[in-house]
């Protein structure tokens, strides 16, 4: 009894030691999404069009019948570039990829996409900021993985890479066209 | 060249550091005095070669060669000499480098001034700290070498962040680290009390005023930092609970804790176990500050530069040092002889009591800290944070008893007293804070009473300590120069200690309750009201800095009749970017007047500047606190009995007994 | 406080603007008070360490807003909180909710001092007779003696 106070203080320190090490392998940045298994928050963006009330913009009540990509993004964002290519492969092998520019100036949304190209489906405005707070946006670029009855089923926090895409997000996708 | 020479240097003192783990344990064990002996000498040339390594450093940031890496990466020739010079440990490499210049004088200060120690403790004592120093310099030459060169050459280097570029910066981190280096001293000490089976008095004091000599430095660094942060962040905060902050802080519990139970150990044998405990915490907890700052497992207010490779090395650091001193404390603690028994109420119980509820506000500290790295292993889906609010709830309360209990502790006789003797000497203290309690309590509204809770017991203290020096030098025959003049070193600590500790509360109460703000618009001319304060906006004008462009602001301040003028710029850094604000800081006993200037904005009468301001009552009142408290610890490593290394005046043997208690 | 520390490491530290800007604030000072004092309790999710009253970034300001926004619609600040969470998590909260998970943070501290006392009392009893009273001994004192 009297041995085991002595040693308490070794077995606390061995519990510290792991949780400080799994907690290396951890980035304390990533916030777990709120919207897992939970229906998209709902919004009506205007578009980014050189038009009356920016032309087409997004609604989220669209995001029905089919898996979608929502991959919100600005043209100030350091990572969308790099991760740019990668969202037209996924477009051109025929996934939805749908956009909200994130507190970004249409015209510079467009110029952005008139020089790297433009994979997305559809695209809305979100320059105040709101649609971004429902959907718990820390930073861009973040995407999420929508399932046909518009519920948000992964959320990718940062770029997408080509290995993410083949390794979690591709099959989820085709898990998803395969669900009733 | 020098670059070379320095890192030739680091390497040679690493192996230095090699013989002196192993040599000076070896002849401990066999009774060798030539191996113990080794130990001292090698102590002093590790410092020597670690110091050359360092000056070399600084040279090179002096000489502004920018085909070092580290010197092109955080200094430019714009910046001024003395910024360049503080540039040295103005990073990561540089600063790991300052650690091991730390560590290795105190090595050598055991080396030598350790001359009444027992030689075998003293050669255990160094090579502990040699295994500690192996450790550190196989970190900075394998993971962080500072003299690593560039090729090509650039023409100029990165600025170092324009906030840095202050006072501040050149003597906070070196404070700090003298702090938590310090208490490798003592974590050396633990481990060789350990190894010998043996922590008696002796050993306590010896012990001491290594203990001193850490606290000190961390103290002054702590409230250096906590002023630093107060007038270069730009928004009057002085304490944040931030992560970074925590990992000083803890130390300096912890070290707090030690501080008192080693004085039991000393005065009455006791407590050494749990004293040993303390010593190898305190130094863990240094190391696992060093941890949060550089492996990036938490984030901070400032953005880390993560690194996870140097954490999992500081992590198996920590881990080597800290998991060996703990099971050697499993194995041999049980068996060390423990001392003389205490009343439950004594001068042992209440240092006891103290030591119990520094813990458990360590823990709050602790805890805070540490729950979101435990929360993401355990529940990863449920992340959580934990700031200020937490804080205020849970330190609070715990620390009201631990600041009741210090102006109750000195009175209390050692080894028995009496209830009914210590009620009598409480009573005057007691009812003078009772009524200051009620009367600031009626000044200031029953909504405030926390705060009135608060002045009350920074009152308490400052009397406690005042009385502890008023009772010893008024004698049964009156008051006596002769009381005066002898009154040991250490209780002149004590005295200034503890009042700088009821300064430091009242200035914490004041500041959180009655504290005022106005953040508004203004233009030339308009003036504004803060609390008690009536600020006038007189002109802003561009101005020119050595390496920045300003917007500089100039205010009338008017209070109670007087008046100030302040000056609050905005600095545009031309060569990093950056951008600073200058706060303009009116300064009383009383409080401060603060004023800090944004941008430009507009609001319902047109454009204008944006302005805030603060009323900061007794808010200096922390900061010389903080000081405080550093001088009365230094006073007590004053202590002639503490003088270490000093020659040693033995006249006659004090008869048991008449030791002096305090 | 490390702070510097910290930046001494080579960091680079958000711009020490103040974050609160007059053209935010609500007309209203008693709905501008509850405005701060909820704003104080939320955290910064991308500074990460600083409440949106403290912080800078847009996101935070974006987010004072909508608090503030949500006062004027009359929403209680607890409603308004779980507004926030609902979206961002427990993360969001400086003060962590009391729940399961978090029990050892908001008692522990606590624990640590009454577990504490129980020993220092038990060990108190503890100890044999024997033990009672042993002052230092002659050899402790000599060198004790030989430090002075």
């Amino acid at each position: 009894m009297k041995r085991l106070i002595f040693i308490l203080p070794i077995i606390g320190f061995v519990g510290l030691a792991g949780f400080l090490g799994y907690g290396l392998t951890q980035d304390p940045k990533e916030l777990p999404s709120q919207l897992i298994d939970r229906p998209l928050p709902e919004f009506a963006l205007p578009g980014i069009a050189d038009a009356p009330n920016g032309g087409p913009g997004l609604v989220s009540a669209s995001f029905k019948g089919e898996p979608r990509l929502l991959n919100v993004w600005a043209s100030w964002c350091a990572a969308c570039p790099q991760e740019h290519p990668v969202l037209e492969r996924i477009a051109a092998e025929g996934f939805p990829v749908y956009g909200i520019a994130w507190k970004d100036k249409p015209e510079d949304s467009r110029a952005f996409l008139a020089r790297y190209g433009n994979p997305y489906s559809g695209m809305g405005s979100d320059f105040p900021g709101r649609t971004a707070i429902d959907l718990g946006v820390t930073g861009a670029p973040e995407t999420f993985v929508v399932d046909k009855k518009g519920r948000v089923r992964f959320k990718q926090i940062g770029p997408i890479s080509p290995e993410i895409w083949e390794g979690q997000i591709k099959p989820l996708m085709q898990q998803l066209r395969a669900e009733a | 060249m020098l670059a070379e020479i320095g890192h030739y240097a680091l390497i040679l003192a690493l192996l230095v550091a090699m013989a002196q783990a192993v040599l000076p344990m070896l002849g401990a064990v066999r009774g060798d005095a030539a191996l113990m002996a080794f130990g001292r000498s090698a102590a002093a040339c590790q410092a020597v070669l670690i110091a050359i390594a360092f000056g070399a450093l600084m040279t090179l940031f002096g000489q502004a060669d920018f085909s070092v890496a580290l010197v092109a990466n955080h200094s430019a020739i714009s910046q001024p000499l003395p910024y360049r010079l503080a540039a040295t440990w103005g990073n990561h490499e540089g600063s790991m480098l300052l650690w091991v210049l730390v560590l290795s004088l105190y090595g050598a200060g055991i080396a030598r001034f350790g001359d009444n120690l027992r030689t075998t403790l003293q050669a255990r004592v160094l090579s502990v700290q040699a295994m500690i120093s192996v450790a550190f310099l196989a970190f900075a030459l394998f993971t962080s070498n500072p003299f690593a060169r560039l090729s090509p050459a650039p023409l100029d280097g990165a600025e170092l962040n324009p906030l840095l570029q202050d006072p501040g910066l050149v003597f906070h981190p070196p404070l700090l680290y003298l702090g938590y280096v310090g208490f490798s001293v003592t974590f050396s000490f633990a481990v060789a009390a350990l190894l010998e089976g043996r922590a008696d008095p002796a050993w306590a004091r010896w012990m001491r005023p290594w203990v001193l000599a850490a606290w000190v430095p961390l103290t002054i660094g702590i409230t250096l930092g906590s002023f630093w942060a107060y007038y270069e962040l730009g928004w009057g905060g002085w304490w944040f609970w931030d992560p970074v902050e925590n990992a000083s802080f803890m130390p300096w519990l912890l070290g707090t804790a030690l501080l008192h139970s080693a004085i039991v150990t000393e005065k009455r044998g006791s407590l050494a176990g749990w004293t040993i405990l303390l010593a190898i915490l305190a130094f863990s907890l240094s190391l696992i500050g060093t941890f949060l700052v550089r492996s990036g497992i938490l984030t901070s207010v400032h953005a880390f530069a993560v690194d996870p490779e140097r954490g999992v090395f500081i992590l198996a650091m920590i881990i080597g040092a800290t998991g060996t001193a703990l099971a050697l404390f499993a194995l041999r603690a049980p068996q060390m002889k423990s001392g003389a028994l205490f009343g439950s109420i004594s001068r042992e119980a209440g240092l006891t009591m103290n030591n119990l509820l520094l813990m458990a506000l360590t823990a709050v500290v602790f805890l805070g800290t540490f729950y979101p790295v435990i929360m993401e292993a355990v529940a990863p889906a449920n992340k959580i944070s934990v700031g200020p609010p937490y804080y205020n709830l849970v330190f609070v309360p715990l620390s009201v008893p631990l600041l009741l209990l210090v102006t109750v502790g000195p009175m209390l006789a050692w080894k028995r007293d009496d209830l009914a003797i210590v009620g009598k000497k409480l009573l005057v203290p007691a009812a003078i804070t009772a009524v200051l309690l009620a009367g600031l309590t009626a000044w200031t509204g029953l909504a405030n009473a926390v705060a009135a809770l608060g002045l009350a017991l920074g009152g308490w203290l400052i009397l406690g300590a005042v009385l502890v020096l008023v009772r010893r030098w008024w004698g049964a025959g009156g008051f006596s120069w002769r009381l005066v003049r002898t009154t040991p070193a250490a209780s002149i600590g004590l005295a200034l200690a503890h009042a700088g500790l009821g300064f430091t509360t009242a200035g914490i109460a004041a500041m959180t309750t009655f504290a005022a703000e106005n953040i508004l618009v203004m233009r030339p001319g308009e003036t504004a009201v803060a609390g008690p304060l009536s600020v006038t906006l007189r002109d802003a004008q561009e101005v020119d800095g050595a390496n920045y462009r300003a917007l500089r602001a100039r205010f009338t301040v008017q209070q109670g009749g007087r008046e100030t003028t302040l000056v609050s710029e905005r600095r545009f850094y031309n060569n990093s970017r950056n951008q600073t604000t200058e706060a303009g800081i009116g300064v009383s006993v009383l409080g401060n007047q603060y004023v800090a200037i944004g941008d430009v904005q507009s609001d319902a009468r047109g454009q204008g500047l944006v302005v805030r301001l603060y009323w900061h009552p007794l808010v200096g009142w922390i900061w010389f606190g903080g000081l405080l408290m550093a001088l009365g610890g230094a006073a007590s490593l004053s202590d002639r009995r503490f003088r270490i290394g000093a020659p040693q005046q033995r006249s006659l043997p004090l008869a048991p007994g008449l030791v002096p208690a305090e | 406080m490390l702070r510097l520390a910290a930046l001494a490491a080579g960091l680079l530290l958000a711009t020490p603007a103040a974050a609160v800007m007059p053209d935010e604030m609500l007309a209203d000072p008693a709905q501008e008070s509850r405005a701060r004092t909820i704003s104080k309790d939320l955290r910064c999710v991308v500074c990460q360490n600083q409440s949106i009253d403290d912080s800078d970034a847009p996101l935070a300001k974006d987010l004072r807003l909508l608090v503030r926004e949500q006062i004027t619609l009359g929403k209680t600040d607890a409603q308004v909180r779980d507004y926030v969470v609902a979206r961002y998590g427990n993360f969001v909260l400086l003060k962590p909710p009391v729940e399961g998970d978090t029990l050892l943070l908001w008692v522990g501290p606590f624990a640590v001092l009454i577990l504490g006392g129980i020993g220092v009392l038990l060990w108190q009893r503890r100890r044999p007779a024997s033990a009672a009273d042993t002052p230092l001994s002659d050899v402790e004192r000599a060198e004790l003696d030989r430090l002075s």
